[in-house]
């Protein structure tokens, strides 16, 4: 089970960080969503992995439990990178609709590269 | 009146003027007065018992972990600076009032004056050396503005900003020299650092620390050589110099120096940098001062002399030497104030202050004559005015000092000081006043009214009285004031008197005040000589070293910032990378401790699933709807990963958000081209594949390691496991610790979130009043749209849904606490349930029927939570403490009630609001006039007018 999440934190951190390194906008944005994925799971595994064991406290016989307290950490993670998504998102968008172009790079006059205006 | 009030009142006051001007300028001065007279009578309340000996404290630990506490004292010499601060301050309100014109904005004016009054009576009164660091930058700041106040005057800035520049890189190398001297002394309080002489100075670090306060202290004092900056700051208007530069600003370097004199003086080091600036300022500023024609120049370089002066007799290191300096202090800044005010004066009814076209003012201005003439005699040190009798102690002192084994060094130079102090005071006299009435004046020149020669008048009746009576008037004060800074020993023996016998001293001055007058008749061959001299030009040389080091710092960023982010990515990606690798080559790595979790069929099925779809999704990334849907599946399949791990929280939260965050992404693409272009050359991407792959491997293998070892300590998963239904009343750990545990986290995070949705509107009405909106109000859609924009279908099934899904949510809200769910996944089905009649039946229908707006959902969420965590105080336990129980109404079955349901119920709404804010912001950019529809359903059976129109049609 371990080299299953460790493998595909790698493949998604990976995955992420290519698509970070593209020149426009949405993919860039999907790279961070991918890697916002990796890094939930990374954290989420700090806890060391159980399965069948979740932190809902029986209360008539003695179980074993998972650690709760990386979960907590990546439930709030969880909604604070869909508000930061959707704030990129809104960027990258406003930035499109006002120079019609998607790319990231800065030209020589610090303007949007292929700026019209 | 507490110390904390007296500090805080010129801040708190400084809010008046600015509101006042409108109802004048009278009432905004009297604002600013009166907010400094109330400061200065709670100051004097404490005069007797400062006189006394005593020492006022008032401390609060502001943040004791950085040992920065908002801690004041008066002592003798915070008193004497306060007090000269307050009263010159209040002299200066004054004076203000009638030199400002019509069109200056006096209200602002005033505002500046009093933050700057209020970070100078914080310097002195301060008792941490941290928070006199912050005081100490605030007046740099504070004295920017007053010094730039003529905005129009190109001279006016670049006096103020070559000020900032170098009181500012000053204070910064005060902060090291604060920080060294703190840390040997254990503590950053004032009085425990002034206890700590031998372990200061027995410190090897004691002289770097020395040498970077006083270069704090000698900027800001103006001693060499970083005194061209005064002259400069000249441009200001005459209040400001005439409070900035002879009173106040320019003496918290001396401050610094006299506060700090118990524990760094007495060391060769500190004799030798000390006295040395001191007396070549004292000598260079007299000299130079001569030869000026400007009148506020030669006053600013004679305020550079004279600073030297009290430093050379601070670095002296003698207790007479102190109680001269303290001495010279007072008298220096009554008549340096009211010379700056004559030379106001003079130029506000002369227009001019160029010496060379005044003269022969005493007929046409006799008060400001008698003022000025008085003042000068004083700077000169002619009996029986006050600045003969400090001048006198100085000459005294000179004599006794020997430097580098010569006797005869420092009471030459000092003497030489003194002669050109004498020539240049009786130029000020003679080439103004005296001689003939000239015809050409730029104005025709009379005394000002008496509100402007007020306040010079009477700090030039201190002179005098101070001169006569010194003893009975300032003695006390100079007593207490030396004995603080001598440390509170035992003072010297001195007298304060005109009459010492035949001194050493009194032959220097008949000698000063001889050759200063000889000097006088011979100034103008002198000054022909000065002005043929080579000699450097300090803002040369200071503008040519600000643009050389701009060129540098240009060249730098220019060269790592040419605007390729991937570029800054990349590079940021490998160097995090490389100093992983050196972390993990230098470090150990025990043998793995844990066995391995056995794997199932479904496992690697969703294992296989997440790579197949991330391995397509980054080679078809190209075709940006494809990468969508993919995403989608990536998302479906580390949700079903967590619930499989035991996290059931987690995987209900990862697939609501999952649906928002597709949706929001599908809204934007709908605006956005939808392929990606391809523009990276194949060895640009394969150097982008290797740096990924590597970054991949890192993190896949840390987190593998960690996964395969113990903890190396005890976790606080164990104490959440065993309070969470014992304390927080819930068997769902991971809500306890959302709502209760670390409830102050989540209390956080919703403002966060509520903050990007704000963001994320404020963003879409920036980008929608910009010509964006023409643009997409005429935009022709880019790929075929459904004939049915609202197909009757979904309309429906949606509809029906909407109570369904409200009930879903309620039941995940409500059994939060005990099972999975709660408010964060709650709020985003409540805000899937709203969004879909939003997709279903249009952006203009669903507002129409939208009661409350998102922002105000947000912000009930928050305050709800706020206030939940509030009404802990009132059972007085500490914020966001929650409390619970049990209720039993038969017949239903027992349920428990808990305040941390409230401020879940705070989450929730925050979460809904934000969500959809976000969500119906990037909407608004779809809205197309003709898209507004009475109906939520383009083809409706019980509607009659479609049928009527289509048979029209």
């Amino acid at each position: 089970m371990e080299i299953l999440v460790a493998s595909a934190v790698g493949v998604l951190t990976a995955a992420g960080i290519y698509l970070i390194l593209r020149r426009r906008s949405f993919p860039v944005i999907l790279g961070l969503s991918l890697l916002s994925y990796a890094v939930n799971v990374f954290l989420f595994a700090t806890g060391r992995l159980m399965s069948g064991a979740p932190p809902i406290l029986n209360k008539y016989e003695e179980v074993a439990y998972t650690d709760p307290l990386p979960q907590a950490l990546v439930l709030t993670a969880i909604v604070i990178s869909f508000g930061m998504t959707a704030v990129v998102v809104m960027i990258a968008l406003g930035a499109f609709l006002s120079s019609r172009d998607d790319s990231i790079n800065l030209s020589e006059d610090g303007t949007a590269a292929g700026d019209d205006a | 009146m507490s110390l904390f009030l007296i500090a805080a009142l010129p801040f708190l006051g400084a809010v008046f003027p600015a509101l006042l001007i409108r109802a004048g300028r009278n009432a905004s001065a009297s604002a600013a007065g009166l907010t400094t007279l109330l400061a200065f009578v709670g100051l004097m309340l404490h005069a007797p018992a400062v006189l006394r000996g005593d020492v006022i404290q008032a401390q609060f630990d502001w943040l004791p972990g950085l040992g920065l506490n908002a801690n004041f004292f008066l002592d003798g010499l915070g008193f004497l600076f306060a007090s000269l601060i307050l009263g010159i301050g209040l002299l200066i309100i004054l004076y203000a009032r009638f030199y400002l014109s019509r069109e200056d904005p006096m209200g602002n004016f005033y505002t500046y004056l009093l933050l700057f009054q209020g970070a100078m009576v914080g310097i002195v009164t301060s008792d941490n050396i941290l928070l006199l660091l912050i005081f100490w930058e605030l007046t740099s700041l504070s004295s920017f503005l007053l010094i730039g106040f003529w905005k129009h005057l190109p001279e006016g800035r670049q006096g103020a900003r070559m000020a900032l520049t170098v009181t500012g890189a000053g204070g910064l190398a005060m902060i090291g020299g604060m920080l060294i001297l703190g840390n040997i002394a254990g503590s950053y309080d004032l009085t425990v650092i002034l206890s700590s002489k031998e372990a200061i100075q027995a410190s090897p670090l004691y002289l770097p620390a020395l040498i970077l306060i006083l270069i704090g202290a000698f900027t800001k004092s103006a001693q060499f050589p970083f005194h061209f900056w005064l002259p400069h700051a000249m441009a200001a208007p005459t209040p400001v110099s005439a409070y900035l530069h002879s009173a106040t600003m320019v003496k918290a370097g001396l401050f610094l120096l006299a506060r700090l004199w118990p524990v760094l003086a007495g060391t060769p080091e500190w004799f030798y940098i000390v006295a040395t600036t001191g007396l070549i300022t004292m000598v260079l500023g007299a000299i130079i001062a001569l030869f000026k024609d400007d009148l506020k120049a030669l006053l600013a370089f004679s305020t550079v002399s004279h600073l030297g002066l009290i430093t050379m007799l601070l670095g002296f290191g003698t207790k007479f030497a102190a109680v001269a300096a303290v001495f010279h202090i007072i008298n220096h800044a009554t008549f340096k104030a009211a010379l700056f005010m004559s030379a106001g004066i003079v130029d506000h009814e002369a227009h001019t202050r160029d010496i060379k076209r005044l003269g022969g003012l005493r007929h046409l201005m006799p008060i400001t004559f008698a003022i000025a003439t008085v003042a000068a005699l004083s700077m000169a040190g002619i009996p029986p005015f006050n600045g003969f009798l400090s001048k006198e102690m100085m000459l005294e002192e000179t004599v006794h000092t020997a430097w580098g084994g010569s006797a005869y060094l420092v009471p030459g130079l000092a003497l030489i000081g003194a002669l050109f102090s004498a020539a240049y005071s009786f130029r000020y006299i003679v080439h103004v006043f005296l001689g003939p009435k000239r015809s050409d004046y730029p104005a025709k020149p009379h005394d000002p009214g008496v509100g402007m020669w007020l306040a010079p008048a009477f700090l030039v009746g201190l002179v005098i009285l101070i001169g006569l009576f010194s003893a009975k008037i300032v003695g006390p004060l100079v007593a207490t004031a030396a004995g603080a800074v001598i440390g509170g020993e035992k003072l010297p023996y001195y007298s304060l008197k005109l009459w010492h016998g035949f001194t050493p001293a009194l032959y220097m001055s008949i000698v000063a005040v001889a050759g200063g007058a000889v000097l006088l008749m011979l100034h103008k061959p002198l000054a022909r000589m000065w002005d043929n001299a080579p000699r450097p030009e300090a803002k040369v040389i200071f503008e040519a070293l600000i643009a050389a080091l701009t060129r540098l710092a240009r060249t730098i960023t220019d060269g790592l910032h040419n605007g390729a982010m991937p570029r800054y990515a990349a590079i940021m990606i490998a160097f995090t990378v490389a100093l992983s690798f050196y972390a993990y080559q230098s470090g150990t790595l025990a043998a793995p401790t844990r066995t391995l979790q056995d794997v199932g069929l479904i496992p690697i099925l969703g294992w296989a699933s997440l790579l197949i779809a991330t391995g397509f999704m980054v080679a078809m990334h190209r075709n940006r709807l494809l990468a969508l849907v993919l995403i989608g599946v990536v998302g479906l399949v580390v949700s079903m990963g967590f619930n499989y791990l035991s996290a059931p929280d987690l995987a209900l939260t990862q697939i609501s958000v999952e649906v928002v965050t597709i949706i929001l992404m599908l809204l934007a693409l709908n605006f956005m081209p939808k392929e990606t272009p391809i523009e990276s050359s194949a060895g640009a991407r394969l150097r982008d594949i290797s740096i990924a792959s590597v970054a991949g491997l890192g993190v896949g293998g840390l987190i593998y390691a960690l996964m395969t070892r113990d903890f190396i300590g005890e976790t606080i998963s164990g104490f959440h496991l065993e309070n969470s239904y014992k304390g927080g009343g819930g068997t769902n750990v991971v809500n306890v610790i959302l709502v209760d545990f670390r409830g102050f986290d989540t209390f956080g995070e919703i403002i966060v979130l509520g903050i990007a949705a704000l963001v994320i509107f404020a963003l879409t009405e920036a980008v929608l009043g910009t010509r964006v909106r023409a643009y997409l109000l005429n935009r022709k859609p880019d790929l075929p749209q459904a004939g049915d924009s609202h197909p009757m279908m979904m309309v429906v099934a949606t509809r029906v849904m909407m109570p369904l899904a409200l009930m879903v949510a309620a039941y995940i809200f409500f059994r939060g606490h005990n099972l999975p769910g709660g408010g964060f996944i709650a709020g985003l089905i409540a805000a899937i349930a709203i969004i879909m009649q939003y997709m279903a039946s249009g952006f203009a229908w669903a507002t129409e029927r939208q009661r409350y707006p998102y922002h105000a959902i947000i912000g009930s969420g928050v305050l709800i939570a706020a206030a939940t965590g509030l009404g802990s105080w009132f059972s007085g336990t500490p914020f966001l403490t929650s409390a619970f129980g049990y209720i039993h109404w038969a017949p239903l079955e027992e349920f428990e009630w808990a305040t941390a349901a409230l401020f879940d119920l705070g989450v929730f709404l925050a979460v809904v609001g934000a969500v959809l804010l976000a969500l119906e912001s990037l909407s608004r950019f779809a809205w197309q006039p003709g898209a507004n529809t009475d109906h939520a359903m383009d083809i409706n059976p019980a509607r009659d007018d479609v049928a009527k129109t289509e048979n029209e049609g």
